[in-house]
């Protein structure tokens, strides 16, 4: 029964994401490349995580995906780009917009309060609103009592958590976290795992990259394996855990150094 | 001997006694700076962060050039500004020669490369660490150069004093462009190297002493204000 919720939930929201799609996406810096050819579709709602071995270039794949970077080959289609306009809406009443939590959480040099109350600034958020949105946010991240702290004096865990509330709050179309809680206590990973629940429920398409095993049994609709730039197995959670479908992504759950 | 120690009694009874004539110096020396350090900072920090945040041709070029103007010489931007403003200048007809005006002008123009050229450094610093942020928020270019400008503040305040610094002591451009008139444009510095040449030591003494004072006071507010900014981790 709740799952059926849920499912409504999400389909009324889900709606303004296409599926995105990547097609022989190739990404060479200073003459290396990276990213060998990546040809894959996320959809438009639900879970993805991404998976990988240290310098896979997890990362980077989460960079194209929002237009940091620009493939040097190939193509990135769908998902937010028919919008018209800047990508950058709050709330349900504007464009869609997709939102990166960093891998190393990126704070302003202002209180916590400051950093939440800049973004919504940026979104056009009336001024009267912010000050009980902010609120929302750092009760969100259970940093109610760290509102006036510098954000870079916050513990690293805290700043994750800080940057997740940051983002969520201006409610994006599609959240792509890059190891949202590499560095976190289980108290706070259960925290920011309910964030990214709570997002899902409300339609907003999930990506993220993570090295914790359980987490992606856990939390994944599907699963996506990077090694060496190159997806090597994109299936649902249930599949891949089955079958990784190579002996690379067999040897990084296992935690073993891959025989050549 | 007796001679030194008779002018610092001098002086010193000069400086306690409030001295008309002495601190009506000192206030157009700290008007005449003050106002060009607003000017420049006003100029400068926008150039700094333009230079920081646009990326067109020429652009290293700039950086280089002001860097290069940091070190102008203060005789050679009052002789550049003494031409433009003579009566046969271009701006000859504002009659602006010998006025506090033209030392201000001679001041801003000394130090805005400096400005400038420090600004850019503080923010370029900063943009390397928001720069994918501000993208992925997608903030316009405006947005990103005041957002910039107030993640440098504690680096730019002590920038404006380094400013304020060099102008408040040169000697050289106000010298040239405000003619050291008595109660006109007589200022600290041109006031001291008259009246060192003169053989009038208090009056010098007594501007030293102040002089001195003055630039301890901005060293102490850099020293802490970047104490406090590393505090809070603003640095
Ligand atoms: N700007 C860049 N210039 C050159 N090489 C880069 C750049 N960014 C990343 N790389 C290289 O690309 C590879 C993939 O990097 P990426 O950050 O995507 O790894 P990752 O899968 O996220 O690894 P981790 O699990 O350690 O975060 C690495 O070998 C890295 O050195
Ligand atoms: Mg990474």
């Amino acid at each position: 029964m709740l799952e059926q919720t849920n499912r409504t939930v999400k389909s009324t929201f889900a709606r303004r994401c296409k599926p995105l799609q990547f097609e022989d996406v190739v990404l060479e810096i200073n003459g290396i490349t990276l990213i060998h050819q990546i040809n894959c579709t996320l959809e438009a709602s639900g879970k993805t995580v991404v998976l990988g071995p240290n310098g896979a270039g997890k990362s980077l794949f989460l960079r194209l995906m929002t237009g940091l970077m620009e493939p040097t080959n190939g193509s990135i289609t769908g998902g937010l780009e028919e919008q018209e306009g800047a990508l950058t809406s709050y709330q349900d009443n504007g464009a869609p917009c997709m939102s990166l939590v960093f891998q190393n959480p990126i704070m302003l040099r202002r209180t916590a309060y400051e950093n939440i109350a800049f973004v919504l600034r940026h979104h056009r958020v009336p001024k009267l609103e912010i000050a009980g949105k902010v609120a929302a946010a750092l009760s969100i991240a259970r940093l109610e009592t760290r509102a006036q702290v510098p954000a870079r004096r916050l513990s690293g865990g805290e700043q994750q958590r800080l940057a997740l509330a940051r983002t969520l709050i201006i409610n994006p179309h599609a959240l792509l976290l890059d190891e949202p809680t590499a560095s976190l206590d289980p108290l706070s990973t259960s925290i920011v795992e309910d964030m990214i629940e709570q997002a899902d429920g409300m339609g907003t398409k999930i990506v993220f990259v993570t090295h914790d095993i359980k987490q992606a049994k856990r939390m994944a609709d599907d699963i996506l394996f990077i090694h060496e730039g190159r997806v090597l197995a994109h299936k649902s959670k249930r599949d891949f855990f089955k079958d990784p479908g190579s002996k690379q992504a067999q040897a990084y759950l296992d935690g073993r150094v891959l025989e050549k | 001997m007796g001679d030194f120690a008779q002018a610092f009694q001098i002086a010193f009874n000069l400086l306690w006694s409030m001295d008309l004539e002495l601190y009506s110096i000192v206030y157009l020396s700290l008007k005449v700076s003050i106002s060009a350090v607003l000017i420049s900072c006003a100029i400068g920090f926008v150039i700094g962060a333009a230079l920081t945040v646009f990326r067109f041709p020429g652009r290293r070029f700039l950086l280089i050039l002001f860097n290069a103007l940091m070190g102008l010489p203060p005789v050679v931007v009052g002789l550049m500004v003494y031409m433009v403003l003579s009566r046969a200048g271009p701006l000859g007809v504002l009659g602006l020669l010998y006025t506090p005006t033209a030392m201000i002008v001679a001041q801003t123009v000394l130090i805005t490369p400096l400005v400038a050229a420090l600004s850019a450094q503080v923010l370029q610093e900063l943009h390397l660490e928001y720069d994918e942020f501000f993208r992925s928020l997608q903030l316009s270019a405006r947005e990103k150069l005041m957002a910039l400008l107030w993640e440098g503040r504690f680096g730019l305040v002590t920038v404006g004093l380094a400013g304020f610094g060099r102008a408040i002591s040169e000697v050289g451009a106000v010298m040239i462009v405000g003619g050291n008139i008595n109660h006109m444009t007589r200022i600290m510095t041109t006031a001291i190297a008259l009246e060192t040449s003169k053989g009038t030591l208090a009056l010098a003494l007594a501007l030293g002493i102040i002089l001195i004072v003055i630039s301890l006071l901005v060293n102490t507010s850099v020293a802490l204000i970047r104490a406090k900014a590393r505090e809070a981790i603003y640095a």
